[in-house]
């Protein structure tokens, strides 16, 4: 039986065609998993399913009738539910009063609250998605938001759940427990569909998978009868390199030393706690953990965008501390420099020119500037030069940053960075939002800088990118350094072990030692 | 506050569709002044005539726009580093203020050439200052600047009346005025200066202010896109975030821009003060605060926009002040009401116009679109 | 004792009377706020709504047809913001500041032009205007100690709309937090994404808030011209919508604590009523023009947070835009 069946979906933005002639055909009570490259378009395809936006033209079927669905209301009417990538929750509501939201029961609340209570209570019991009732949503973990969100949809009756990249937030272990609820979810007649880019997670828990690429479906694949490299070659359309190639470090001195760095945010929680760890000339230090847990704080202490709280930062002889604190231009001038990971928010300015992107956060330095006027020619010449270096497409200072792709985005920060050979690089996810042509390329550059002598800090929540290109790798775990691991020795189980080291809550159903990777180790990784 | 579009030519975006969201504040005008039971198009040819017609009226008229080039170049510095200086008026005021006391000072003991640069610079400073205080605020207590500002122009009134009622005020006088400078703090106006030439043209308050005030455009223009200064607040106007992340202190040019944006409304009572009226004296701001906004709104934040929309206004409120005289029905108020349309659409619905606008020349000129440099989808 | 207890009597139920129309204004800020839609227009809309009133209850000798078009205006006026801000996504401040500015033109030419008394409305007569509301029982009780002077001249005596204002507060609070439609008010100011993936209309929420702005801020200013005054004067409200939103962010938006904020400036505002003139011990006598500027000083150092930090519903002031 058919639960969803896509028909010829077309959708486009302007000039730019999101979906082009997409057929889907999704089986009820099936794990169906959609996957793509940034910008392939499954977004689009799920938000047309979901009534954020209408289709150009084709036709929704919804377990075989022909189903208008033009808001969201009316895909909540076909029973469809939906759980984003960016959690809709109301943090100062109580988790009854998010689930109930758009379902109240009446004008006034207070009987519809008793009554959603237990209707809660009564879901959580059977699907087994434990989660405190009566606590503010904002005070959740993500894990256990993720789940509000599901309880959300299972409330107003969802017969199918689109998950949108559900497991950028989680650790391995909580992904595990995710890929269990979904199975059981699966059991009860519900009909799954798992939006994502990671091809381990397709072949972990998915029956049957659709590729998509340039906005097209380009495949459809049963989950058991695939491989890893097919869906890669799929989604790409060329053979791809998993591995990047790289020489052995050679590392020379000590260039970042840190000693009990603390960063302690104004709720007063320590979100980097007492972390010592330094970087050699020559090689690549890599730090791995599931987003949140201290890595950004991280890079904003080592880049003077916030001050420490306690401890010490040594660069380049000059020793930074909660007394003597020091501004990211400070550090700058200690030829430190940073790759940010949010380039939307933080490395460009949108709005700018490319040559006026191409000098934030040097635009005070003598080679820009004279006197009192800043010197255009020398700033034009300048990003030209970057965009030749770094195959920046087009190749052309005076347009506005908002106007390159993503990638080419990447490369022009890149290359602001990079270009004056710094000592010390700091790069905070590089090849997030980045389709896979660009992220062979920027890996190529860092490990050239490596071998030119910097020394790099690499975080990344990509367990890939920092097993391939780290010549050491940490992992961070709530704001501290839970263990250090040589790359040899590193697979995607031990890291994310230690990824979930010592936490204190623990999300393990009671399923013994034996099975806590059990998933990963059925797909072969 | 702006942001212009990717998709439009720029001749359009920053000519066209501003030029179409006024015509809809004058249709809307019009229809006001329907509704008062008069004629527009007489209206519009009493306001034409009045500010152009006579050699008076362009006096006037350009005497005006002074003012306007001032407070719309406040408004704009402080629109790029994404604050809104409603605060014009005070500032005006207090500067002229300053300008009133160095004169009452100096008029004695110093020469015009040399009075002259003392004023500029007091003014500016005074006019800072009033604006130094809701800046902080906003930038270290996160006060809301609007709503401060206003509060400061009612202070400064308050403050001006009890300083020419009490303080200033010439002796057995009735009126609260200060007394007359000597001609040393007395900048000629433009029918003198033309004298020493020969030319005779009708007397008008318009005086060499004005040349300060061109001067200003060129200087705001380099400040704000030829020096790192400038760079750094627009920077913080478009993204606080890129700004700490870049070593820029969002607070430091928040303050940095509020007091040049005060500054330059602070000149207002260079023109008032040592232009035209050659004394201290009440409600010399008149208003010229708030046309800032508008004229900084329609002239999209840039000088040369900002010279045109002040021209308009300029010739607005003579024009109005004749259609005053002849339509008794009619008001300065009525500028007024055109300046609220004015900021609302070239504003508030500045977008109304875009959508539009942009899918007509998609189907005009769609060969002419750009390459596929498209952001990730 | 006795001379004092006269003067705080009388300085309470001034302190009510004047803070009466600042309750409205800032609860009607607080339901456009917590929706997520900033309202720097809550004084254009107080002036135009104090225009029409007097204008109306002028040509009809009656207050309720003041009150009407007060409300009339008001609303007009909070679904033009709205059509601005909401529907075509416009700068929030710049269209409050719009609005203030036309209003405050509009209604001076409008009021030359019908009444020709250089922006003024004629005065009203008793029937046009909303008059105090005398309890039962008042006059009898005026001359039993203490109570009675609590009763007869703070409790009792206020006009209609001063009683409305006040219950308005509760009304308030109930709504927001009892009911369906404030759970979503309060959701769409804090995650707009929420409820909209919740299958609820951000757009029609937004609106419904913007309603409710309307009706209290057209009451606030109705209560100026034709309940405090009688009649329009050129500018009346001097600021007062300013001060109301002061008191909202003061107040947390919350609606009691903002209420609280409000007789706070209305004692201020009895207080300074009361030195005018007088010889104050050490100071000697405060200039007229600083009592004046008082409430716009206390305005700013509430502003600046001295006293407790505001933090402003999440999604306050910016446009909502599916994301893609």
């Amino acid at each position: 039986m058919t639960a969803i069946e896509l028909r010829d979906i077309n959708k486009s933005f302007g000039p730019v065609q999101a979906n082009r002639n997409v057929a889907l055909k999704i089986n009820k009570g099936t794990i169906h998993g959609i996957i793509g490259e940034n910008g392939a378009g499954k977004s689009t395809l799920m938000s047309i399913l979901y009534g954020f936006y209408e289709a150009d033209s084709g036709d929704i079927l919804i377990n075989g009738k022909i189903t208008r669905i033009r808001s969201s209301n009316e895909a909540i009417g076909a029973g469809i539910g939906m759980v984003h990538q960016h959690f809709m929750l109301v943090d100062p509501f109580t988790v009854v009063e998010n689930v109930m939201l758009g379902a109240e029961g009446g004008a006034l609340l207070n009987k519809g609250i008793d009554k959603a209570r237990e209707e809660l209570e009564r879901l959580e019991r059977e699907y087994g998605l434990d989660v405190p009732v009566d606590s503010l949503a904002g005070d959740l973990p993500v894990g256990l938001q993720q789940r509000v969100e599901i309880l959300k949809a299972l409330y107003r009756g969802a017969e199918i759940l689109i998950l949108d990249e559900p497991t950028g937030v989680l650790t391995p272990q909580e992904t595990d427990q995710l890929f269990r609820i979904l199975k059981a979810l699966k059991d009860q007649g519900v009909t799954v569909v798992l939006i994502t880019h990671k091809l381990q997670e397709i072949m972990a828990v998915t029956d049957s998978v659709s590729v998509m690429r340039g906005g097209e479906m380009v495949a459809h694949r049963t989950t058991a009868e695939t491989s890893k490299e097919e869906l890669a070659e799929l989604m790409v359309g060329r053979k791809v390199l998993l591995k990047v190639d790289k020489k052995d470090s050679r590392p020379g001195e000590t260039a970042l030393k840190v000693e009990g760095l603390s960063v302690i945010d104004s709720d007063g929680i320590a979100r980097v706690d007492n972390v010592s760890l330094s970087v050699r000339h020559g090689e690549i230090l890599g730090i791995a953990g599931v987003s949140g847990n201290g890595q950004s704080e991280l890079l904003k202490a080592l880049s003077g965008i916030v001050p420490p709280s306690r401890g010490r930062i040594e660069l380049n002889g000059t020793v930074v501390t909660p007394e003597r604190p020091l501004d990211a231009r400070q550090f700058r001038d200690l030829n430190l420099a940073h790759v940010p990971e949010d380039r939307h928010r933080m490395g460009l300015v949108m709005a700018f020119d490319a040559d006026e992107s191409a000098i934030l956060g040097y635009h005070r330095s003598a080679a820009y500037n004279g006197p009192i006027l800043m010197n255009r020619t020398a700033i034009i010449e300048d990003c030209a030069q970057k965009m030749a270096d770094f195959d920046v497409r087009p190749p052309t200072p005076e347009l506005k940053s908002a106007n390159f792709s993503g990638g080419n985005q990447q490369k022009i920060v890149l290359a602001r960075e990079m270009a004056r050979k710094p000592d010390v690089l700091l790069v905070g996810q590089p090849t997030r939002g980045v389709d896979i042509g660009a992220i062979e390329y920027i890996h190529k550059n860092l490990i050239a800088m490596r071998d030119a002598g910097t020394a790099v800090l690499l975080v990344s929540v990509e367990l890939e990118e920092i097993m391939s290109l780290s010549d050491r790798i940490l992992v961070m775990f709530e704001g501290r350094i839970v263990g250090e691991v040589a790359p040899e020795n590193a697979d995607e189980r031990t890291l994310g072990l230690m990824m979930a080291n010592a936490s204190p809550v623990s999300y393990e159903q009671a399923s013994g030692p034996g099975t806590a990777n059990s998933l990963t180790q059925e797909a072969g990784a | 506050m702006s942001s212009a579009s990717a998709k439009l030519p720029r001749w359009v975006d920053v000519g066209l569709i501003p030029l179409i969201n006024i015509l809809l504040a004058f249709i809307a005008s019009g229809l006001i002044i329907l509704l008062i039971g008069e004629d527009p198009i007489e209206a519009v040819r009493i306001l034409v005539w009045g500010a152009f017609g006579t050699e008076e009226g362009i006096g006037y008229t350009l005497y005006y726009t002074t003012n306007f080039i001032f407070t719309g170049l406040a408004v704009a510095v402080a629109f790029h580093t994404g604050l809104f200086n409603i605060g014009g008026e005070g500032q005006a005021y207090i500067g002229g203020l300053g300008v009133g006391l160095a004169c009452l000072l100096l008029d004695g003991s110093l020469p015009l050439l040399l009075i002259l640069p003392i004023s500029i610079a007091v003014a500016a400073i005074f006019g800072a200052a009033w604006a130094y205080i809701p800046a902080y605020l906003q930038a270290y207590r996160g006060s809301h600047v609007v709503i401060t500002t206003i509060m400061f122009n009612f202070i400064a009134s308050a403050l001006m009346v009890y300083l020419l009622v009490n303080v200033l005020i010439q002796p057995g006088q009735m009126s609260p005025e200060s007394r007359e400078f000597a001609p040393s703090a007395q900048l000629p106006f433009m029918h003198e200066a033309f004298a020493w030439f020969g030319v005779e043209i009708t007397r008008s308050p318009l005086n060499l202010t004005i040349f300060w005030a061109l001067i200003c455009c060129v200087l705001v223009w380099t400040f704000i896109w030829r020096t790192r200064w400038g760079y750094e607040i627009r920077t913080v106007g478009f993204n606080e975030t890129a700004a700490v992340y870049a070593g820029i202190n969002p607070k430091k040019i928040i303050i940095l821009a509020m007091c040049v944006s005060g500054a330059l409304a602070g000149f207002v009572g260079l023109n008032e003060i040592l232009g035209v009226h050659h004394r201290l004296l009440l409600n010399f701001t008149a208003g010229y605060g708030f046309t800032g906004i508008a004229v900084s709104l329609m002239g999209r934040n840039h000088p040369i926009g900002i010279v045109l929309a002040s021209l308009l206004f300029g010739a607005l409120y003579q024009g109005g002040a004749e259609l005053a005289f002849d339509m008794p029905k009619i008001t300065r108020d009525m500028v007024v009401v055109i300046q609220g349309l004015v900021i609302l659409f070239s504003g508030a619905l500045a977008f109304m116009i875009k959508p539009g606008m942009e899918r007509l020349f998609l189907r005009l000129f769609s060969n002419a679109a750009r390459p596929d440099t498209m952001t990730e989808a | 004792m006795e001379e004092f207890l006269v003067l705080l009597v009388s300085t309470l139920d001034a302190t009510i009377r004047v803070a009466a129309p600042l309750v409205l204004a800032a609860l009607a800020g607080l339901y456009a706020e917590r929706s997520g839609v900033v309202d720097i227009g809550l004084e254009g809309k107080m002036l135009a709504s104090a225009f029409a009133a007097a204008a109306a209850a002028y040509a009809a000798n009656s207050a309720w047809a003041g009150l009407a078009a007060g409300i009339g205006i008001s609303m007009f006026l909070a679904l033009l913001h709205g059509f601005a801000c909401i529907t075509h996504r416009g700068d929030q401040v710049v269209s409050g500041v719009a609005i203030n500015i036309l209003v405050a033109g509009l209604t001076v030419t409008l009021g030359i032009a019908w009444f020709s008394q250089g922006g003024q409305t004629p005065a009203l007569s008793s029937d046009a205007r909303f008059s105090p509301l005398i309890w039962p029982g008042a006059e009898a009780l005026r001359d039993v100690p203490l109570i009675g002077a609590l009763y007869t001249e703070i409790i009792s005596g206020h006009n209609l709309l001063a009683y409305i204002a006040y219950l308005a507060v509760p009304l308030t609070w109930w709504v927001v937090y009892r009911t369906r439609f404030g759970l979503r008010l309060r959701a769409v100011g804090e995650n707009p994404a929420a409820v909209d993936t919740a299958g609820i209309s951000v757009t029609a929420l937004r609106y419904q808030g913007m309603m409710c702005c309307g009706l209290l801020c057209g009451m606030a200013g109705t209560y100026l011209s034709t309940a405090q005054n009688a009649g329009f004067v050129k500018n009346m409200t001097a600021g007062q919508g300013f001060i109301a939103l002061a008191a909202l962010i003061f107040g947390k938006w919350r609606p009691v604590p903002a209420m609280m904020a409000c007789l706070l400036f209305g004692f201020l505002d009895a207080v300074a009523n009361r030195i005018q003139g007088v010889k104050l011990p050490l100071v000697g006598e405060i200039p007229v023009q600083l009592i004046q500027a008082l409430p716009y000083i206390l305005t700013v150092v509430l502003l600046a947070g001295f006293i407790g930090k505001a933090v402003a519903p999440k999604a306050s002031g910016v446009a909502y835009v599916k994301e893609r």
